[in-house]
């Protein structure tokens, strides 16, 4: 029992030991690092709403590009405070997830994912068109934030922005692990498994589903936030249906329902493209989806699967000697 | 209307376009009343389920739970005023272990469903009211394991201490025994024999022997409308409901 705890306690830090390993270890790569952190954070954010409630989406990038563009304009047009603008962003992308959701969340399957995919579709067109409020094509340029608490600046190295990024996955974390782990989860996977079920309990579905994709997209706009603070810009791509599907591929590439899916998995995604978009632009792609079919073939629970999955092996191998 | 009824059917009528699946159905419950409604396949029992439990609107007709009218109210809210039901097809949360299953229900019952915060001491208390109602429901050692792996009998048992676990006021039984195979359906007898004497109780059920065994009065359905009803021995005995429904199966 004892051990079992322990084990799990190492388990725990692990992650966040390593941010700050790599802190102190690769100071010329703190962007990359954020960069990582960033998508950690996304990936959790539809982790709650698809792995968790089974609200199958295609529209995260809606929350998560207009996070971004909401932390831009802010610091632009209202106030250079970074964690105003953050909480805007949060506030903003809270309100659209929960109007949105409430039109959209009692149908469910194919209708839901059209329906996903018609919102983030309608925001990216929006902020296409939109060129005095978003920039269009050449993105929004010309963020400057004031340092965070009047101390820590934002600057090319970038020390400010990955700590900003480690503190604020750090505490979206803490908010997601309660979730999954209180009755308000427990209800949720209930939905997921049998809607019919949970009504039949008396469980009102769709206020649950609607709680939950509200706080989904509030993680997502948070996300956007951190990338547009970070980079001090916002480009089209943060809503494009493609970063859609990005983060759909790095959550199910390390497993869904396990919160540190994403960590596994945003890490290797990003890796794996720098290192081989270096050999070659088109490459990264093959090598990713390579890893995708494997992983979706091979191991049901994600890369997360894939340390019980080598002992389960070595169990069967055993019992054949 | 009298309030001293569990459950009481007016009129009741629904029509799926030129169909009529229920037509003029009236039906009352008292309390305790053990009650069971049986039809031949197509007659409208689950359609008349699912008017009761809020899943379909009735085209005409009321339906009051201890004189208050439920019209209007969704499935959730019916549950909590107290008009449970079991499924005929097993609705179990089939990755959950049996104990989590009931933890869960109790915790959407007492409202602790929506808490975020501060839920440890709830939540161990449904875990042991769980355990309790495993118990009383003789399936205690079922509770560790994934629902998905217990025998077909202890989830349909699973099904009822659930439905139990929410409080019931009117309890509808859809099928218990169905899928159940023989050696087990004893048990099932069993349980249904030790619920408790003051929920009133609808059973729709195919099964004659766990009709005639449970029921104290019987309603007959046959394409939306009820055909007769009586005490078991008068159902029995009647001609019609014979020819088109006890003369197939064996009783």
């Amino acid at each position: 029992m004892r051990r079992a705890r322990a084990v799990a306690a190492i388990g725990h830090s692990l992650p966040w030991a390593i941010a700050v390993v790599c802190f102190f270890a690769a100071p010329s790569d703190l962007d990359f690092g954020t960069q990582v952190m960033i998508w950690i954070l996304f990936a959790m954010s539809l982790d709650l709403a698809l792995g968790y409630a089974g609200i199958l989406t295609l529209g995260q990038a809606a929350f998560f590009g207009l996070g971004a563009y909401t932390a831009g304009l802010f610091a632009i047009h209202l106030s250079p405070d970074p964690l105003l603008g953050h909480l805007a962003a949060i506030g903003v992308t809270a309100l659209v997830g929960a109007l949105t959701g409430a039109l959209i969340l009692h149908t469910s399957g194919v209708t839901l994912l059209m329906l996903t995919l018609a919102i983030v579709s309608v925001l990216s067109q929006y902020a296409n068109q939109a060129t005095d409020l978003t920039g269009g094509d050449n993105g929004l340029q010309g963020i400057r934030l004031d340092p965070i608490f009047g101390v820590f600046e934002f600057n090319i190295f970038g020390k400010t922005a990955f700590f900003y990024a480690l503190v604020v996955l750090f505490a979206w974390f803490v908010l997601a692990w309660r979730i999954v782990h209180s009755p308000f989860g427990r209800s949720l996977d209930g939905i997921r498994q049998n809607p019919h079920r949970m009504r039949a309990i008396g469980t009102p579905v769709w206020w649950r589903l609607l709680a939950i994709y509200t706080i989904s997209a509030a993680m997502a706009g948070s996300a956007g936030a951190l990338s547009a603070h970070a980079t001090r810009f916002v480009g089209l791509s943060v809503l494009d249906l493609l970063t859609s599907g990005t983060v759909t591929v790095a959550l199910i590439l390390g497993g869904t329902r396990r919160l540190y899916g994403g960590f596994i998995s945003a890490t290797i995604y990003l890796v794996v493209q720098d290192y081989s978009a270096k050999i070659s632009p088109f490459f990264w792609e093959f090598v990713v989806g390579g890893l995708l079919i494997a992983t979706v073939l091979l191991l049901e629970g994600g890369l997360l699967d894939l340390g019980p999955a080598v002992l389960r092996l070595r169990d069967r191998w055993r019992a054949g000697q | 209307m009298s309030a001293t009824r569990a459950l009481s059917v007016r009129s009741l009528a629904k029509k799926f376009g030129a169909l009529v699946v229920a037509q003029a159905i009236d039906l009352d419950l008292g309390p305790g009343a053990r009650m069971a409604l049986i039809g031949p396949n197509g007659a409208g029992k689950t359609t008349f389920v699912n008017l009761l439990t809020g899943f379909l609107e009735p085209d005409d007709g009321r339906i009051e739970l201890w004189g208050q009218s439920l019209r209007g109210l969704r499935p959730e809210q019916r549950v909590r005023r107290g008009l449970v039901r079991t499924h005929q097809i097993n609705q179990l949360l089939a990755d959950n272990t049996a104990r989590d299953n009931l933890a869960i229900a109790i915790a959407e019952r007492d409202g602790h469903a929506w808490r975020l915060f501060r839920f440890g001491r709830q939540w161990r208390r449904c875990c042991e009211e769980a355990q309790q109602r495993l118990e009383q429901m003789e399936i205690a050692a079922t509770a560790d394991r994934r629902v998905s792996e217990l025998p077909y009998g202890e989830q349909r048992l699973l099904e009822i201490a659930i439905a139990l676990s929410l409080r019931p006021r009117v309890l509808l039984l859809d099928e218990p025994a169905a899928g159940v195979p023989s050696h087990e359906t004893e048990v099932i007898h069993q349980a249904l024999g030790r619920l408790p004497a003051d929920i009133a109780i609808l059973i729709i059920e195919h099964d004659m022997g766990v009709v005639f065994r449970f029921a104290h009065e019987i309603v007959v359905l046959a394409q939306g409308r009820v055909l007769a009803r009586g005490s078991p021995a008068a159902i029995s005995a009647d001609p019609c409901v014979r020819a088109i429904y006890l003369g197939k199966s064996a009783v």
